[in-house]
């Protein structure tokens, strides 16, 4: 695990080095600035999918699929943050303490 | 010269009241952060250290949900880099605005992240000989630093005395923490492809190849839709 800890702030940090280091006509480029622009929603997406339908390798539908029905219902009524992580959590812990999903 | 001075005193208040808020705002993130870190099989000084050291947001957190869902240290390292790669647009956005060199730069470097970027380039460049971007994108990344690392270790220790993390909806909670992370950043309609092709690739591949990768898949559609859109701007 530290190797990965390490490994990956290493490379952040080189990262926002290289920014302060390189001529700036490179990242000037409309094609890289809009693949720099896309690549956290690509993954971030990516990450919300897996999170809320993977289990290791299979695909399950249970309590994380409704609980995230309602985080994007309280996005689309600009809730903050935390209530939108909250409310999550709540239905989530709910359904199972109810014994409604697994 | 003497307004000048007065309105300085203004602007200078205004700035750090604006840094001191965002750093609060941020701390909600934090705390989640350091929850999701020891949930997942961190422990509190590797929880730690991503945010001292990492200090970028959401690289620590996809490198913590991928660990999560299985993923290898090597996926969870490149996918936390590739996340990282704005920076590297914002530190050459920054750099001729705060005219650093020396360790003075080596700092500043950390610091870059959205919120002082952000804040940094809302002021008028040329303002008080560019002394307004420079303290708002100095306040804003300490406010931002100190707050952050706070809040992580007030989640990581908080958390760590939880048992299983299901029962309290904890996985949900990252899910949609992910979520309100990437929202504001969708409004496009080629934003909007770029969300479901991630999600729909990440899906599909998961059952054939093991944790991580899909998401590393992922960034695949980024590049191929921003190649090809980017281009037409040209």
């Amino acid at each position: 695990m530290w190797f990965a800890v390490l490994a990956g702030a290493a490379g952040c940090y080189a990262l926002k080095y290289v920014g302060s280091a390189i001529p700036g006509h490179v990242l000037e480029k409309p094609t890289v600035k809009q693949v720099v622009l896309l690549l956290p929603i690509a993954l971030l997406c990516a990450l919300v999918a897996v999170q809320t339908f993977a289990t290791n390798q299979t695909l399950v539908i249970d309590a994380r699929v409704p609980a995230l029905a309602v985080a994007t219902v309280a996005l689309r009524f600009r809730a903050p943050f935390i209530v939108v992580v909250l409310i999550a959590a709540a239905t989530a812990g709910g359904l199972r303490y109810f014994g409604l999903a697994s | 010269m003497e307004s000048t001075g007065t309105n300085w005193l203004t602007v200078r208040k205004e700035i750090i009241g604006n840094a001191l808020s965002i750093g609060v705002a941020v701390a909600m993130y934090g705390v989640s952060f350091g929850a999701l870190g020891t949930t997942t099989g961190l422990t509190i000084p590797q929880t730690m250290a991503l945010s001292l050291l990492m200090f970028t947001g959401a690289s620590q957190f996809t490198l913590v949900s991928t660990l999560a869902s299985g993923g290898t240290a090597l996926t969870a390292v490149i996918a936390s880099w590739l996340m990282g790669t704005r920076n590297a647009a914002y530190s050459m956005r920054m750099t001729p605005i705060l005219k650093t060199s020396g360790v003075g730069r080596l700092v500043a470097v950390q610091l870059t992240i959205d919120e002082s970027t952000a804040m940094g380039l809302a002021q008028d460049e040329t303002a008080y000989e560019g002394r307004a971007s420079r303290l708002a994108f100095w306040a804003t990344g300490l406010s931002v630093y100190v707050l952050w690392n706070l809040a992580t270790f007030i989640g990581a220790v908080s958390v760590s005395a939880i048992g299983d993390p299901k029962t309290f909806g904890l996985d949900a909670a990252i899910a949609a923490g992910l979520f309100a992370l990437v929202w504001p950043q969708i409004k496009s309609r080629i934003e909007i492809a770029v969300a479901l092709g991630g999600a729909l690739i990440a899906l599909s591949l998961t059952p054939f190849v093991s944790p991580g990768i899909p998401v590393l898949a992922a960034a695949l559609v980024a590049v191929i839709i921003g190649w090809t859109t980017g281009r037409r701007f040209l």
